[in-house]
């Protein structure tokens, strides 16, 4: 469990973080969002101690990290994936971490086979790919077997097979019951994976929802149809919560109403439909709509700038 | 059954590995592996020894009664007069800059590549790695230069044969000598490492060690006379070589006063090292 409360750093005038209070839970995969320079990193550097809060307070399984006294074992953790002296081998990393702790060199060998780094843990680093960068990295924060897994964009570099597989350990982390979180600014590969959402713009929290919530709230672009009797649907698909657009002569734009009840009306009447398609916004820009709206909000003269460009 | 196996999963501790507390001896085992799984860390220490080892076989094999006073080595040990210690030890001032540069690098090579990241996760307190980097490289430079010392000092004895500065292991002082060199050289290895932590990048911290160790003192040339006396054996270099001079010279500290000198100048950027350490953002 990861709790913020009133979260915050400053550096010099530029406020970073801005009050964020969220909280990470266990058995739950938590995305936390925000567009590229939001406050991410910053946040979860905070979370384990790597940076101090200008004010506020993050607690991690009910205490300051650095009050733990096998912190890996508490939260294990993938700042960026180049958190690693590329002149030492992959096992000699892990093992450096690993006696810290007093782990074994068993379990060592176990998370390097389980990041599929058995054939290259005797390489350097430094000659490693970003994606095997990102698996050393993910098997670094499962070293100590930790109750909370938080990533930092743990998906960049990998290729489809990787991204399969950070998806999958990551529900599987989840389902024994640890708490997961992990940072994108991409909605749309989060919402795969995620089970709880937390928004920031601008280092301030724009949402605390879920996945679901926010998909359904996204959900409501309305139902493209096509028909060649647009007035005579349009009369019969009138109703109190109905609004109905045109962009043609043949073309509706129906909200209020699903595809199936639509479809049921139109047959029922005997009226030809040659399309019948719902209009989902997509996540990705829903999740734009959001955080563009905070930008816009809270920083005029930015937008100015833009314009003017 | 489906529902008890279900609880029995969830209410088991996710955590099966053997975890233990971090201590401070864990963090100097880790430390002593990180520095021993860097090739950098073997070729620096390499070039210390070779150098230490080398420069005073060569001093004593090309020593010639006829030019004394013009090959010795620089600093004040060498009081104008060589002496067979003197003449061992010539490889020392080039033998600290790399056994500084290897207390920088194990410091400050973890800011550059970004591996400070995953140590202070692991040991969130961060004294502990400071304190932990010096305890592995000041006692690993210390005996492996010792050994060197007295390597350089058994060789030189085969090209002093017959000279009259030949000296003997045996002989008064020489032992302390070349233990003196190694005490420096292992306090090299420690100040580099705190010059290090404090700066944060290698190439600001080595420019610093080089600066202290070898310019410092002659840049306070420029002083009046009067206050450069007085000051001089205190820089740290000075006070350093008064550690393993075999005869003391006038203008320098006693071997154990210099002993206390330097290790107070490594003790203060220890300190300013764990200030910024504790205080600083990593």
């Amino acid at each position: 469990m990861i709790e913020a409360r009133e979260l915050t750093k400053r550096y010099g005038d530029k406020t970073v973080v801005d009050h964020l209070s969220f909280s990470v839970k266990p058995g739950e995969v938590t995305g936390f969002l925000g567009p590229n320079g939001a406050g991410k990193s910053t946040t979860m550097r905070m979370i384990i101690g790597l940076d101090s809060p200008t004010g506020g307070s993050v607690t991690v399984n009910g205490r300051s990290y650095a009050k733990h006294a096998a912190p890996l074992h508490e939260i294990g953790s993938l700042l960026e994936a180049k958190s690693v002296h590329p002149g030492r081998t992959a096992f000699n990393h892990l093992m450096a971490l690993a006696h810290t702790h007093g782990i074994a060199r068993r379990r060592v060998d176990e998370v390097i086979e389980l990041a599929g780094l058995t054939s290259v843990a005797g390489k350097r680093v430094g000659a490693f790919s970003l994606g095997m960068g990102q698996r050393l990295g993910i098997a670094s924060a499962l070293l100590a077997d930790p109750a909370i897994v938080m990533l930092d964009e743990p998906v960049n570099g990998l290729d489809p097979e990787g991204v399969l597989w950070v998806r999958n350990l990551l529900r599987g982390l989840a389902d024994e019951g640890r708490a997961v979180m992990l940072s994108s600014h991409l909605m749309s590969e989060t919402a795969l994976i995620a089970d709880h959402l937390v928004i920031i713009g601008r280092g301030r929290l724009l949402a605390d929802t879920t996945v679901d919530d926010f998909t359904r709230e996204a959900g409501g672009g309305g139902v493209k149809v096509a028909t060649t009797e647009a007035t005579k649907l349009r009369s019969l698909l009138a109703g109190p919560d109905v609004t109905i657009v045109s962009s043609s002569a043949e073309e509706l734009l129906v909200s209020g109403r699903d595809a199936r009840e639509i479809g049921a009306i139109a047959a029922r009447h005997g009226v030809p439909l040659y399309e019948l398609t719902a209009q989902s916004v997509s996540l990705e820009e829903a999740f734009m709509a959001l955080t563009q709206d905070s930008v816009e909000y809270q920083s005029a003269p930015a937008d100015t700038v833009r314009k003017a460009a | 059954m489906t529902a008890d196996t279900l609880s029995d999963a969830l209410s088991a501790p996710p955590a099966r590995t053997t975890v233990h507390k971090v201590t401070g001896r864990r963090v100097l085992r880790s430390e002593w592996a990180k520095f021993w799984s860097l090739r950098s860390s073997w070729i620096t220490l390499g070039v210390a020894l070779v150098l230490l080892v080398a420069f005073g076989a060569i001093a004593s094999a090309t020593y010639s009664p006829d030019a004394v006073g013009t090959d010795g080595p620089p600093g004040p040990g060498s009081g104008g007069t060589s002496d067979a210690v003197s003449l061992a030890l010539t490889g020392v001032t080039f033998a600290s800059l790399a056994v500084g540069v290897l207390g920088v690098l194990l410091a400050a090579g973890e800011y550059s590549t970004g591996m400070i990241r995953s140590t202070l996760a692991a040991v969130p307190r961060r004294l502990p790695v400071l304190w932990a980097k010096s305890a592995v490289i000041g006692p690993v430079a210390l005996v492996l230069t010792g050994v060197a010392a007295l390597a350089a000092f058994q060789l030189g004895t085969l090209g002093l044969d017959g000279e009259k500065i030949a000296l003997s292991i045996g002989d008064d002082g020489v032992l302390r000598s070349l233990a003196g060199a190694g005490v420096y050289l292992g306090l090299v290895a420690v100040f580099g490492v705190a010059l290090g932590m404090l700066l944060r990048s290698s190439a600001g911290a080595i420019a610093a060690l080089v600066g202290i160790l070898l310019i410092l003192p002659g840049l306070a040339s420029l002083l009046p006379d009067s206050l450069y006396d007085s000051i001089n054996p205190y820089f740290p270099g000075n006070a350093g070589s008064a550690v393993y001079a075999l005869h003391q010279s006038s203008d320098a500290l006693s071997p154990g006063a210099g002993l206390a000198v330097f290790a107070g100048w490594v003790a203060l950027t220890l300190a300013g090292a764990a200030y910024r350490l504790v205080r600083s953002d990593a």
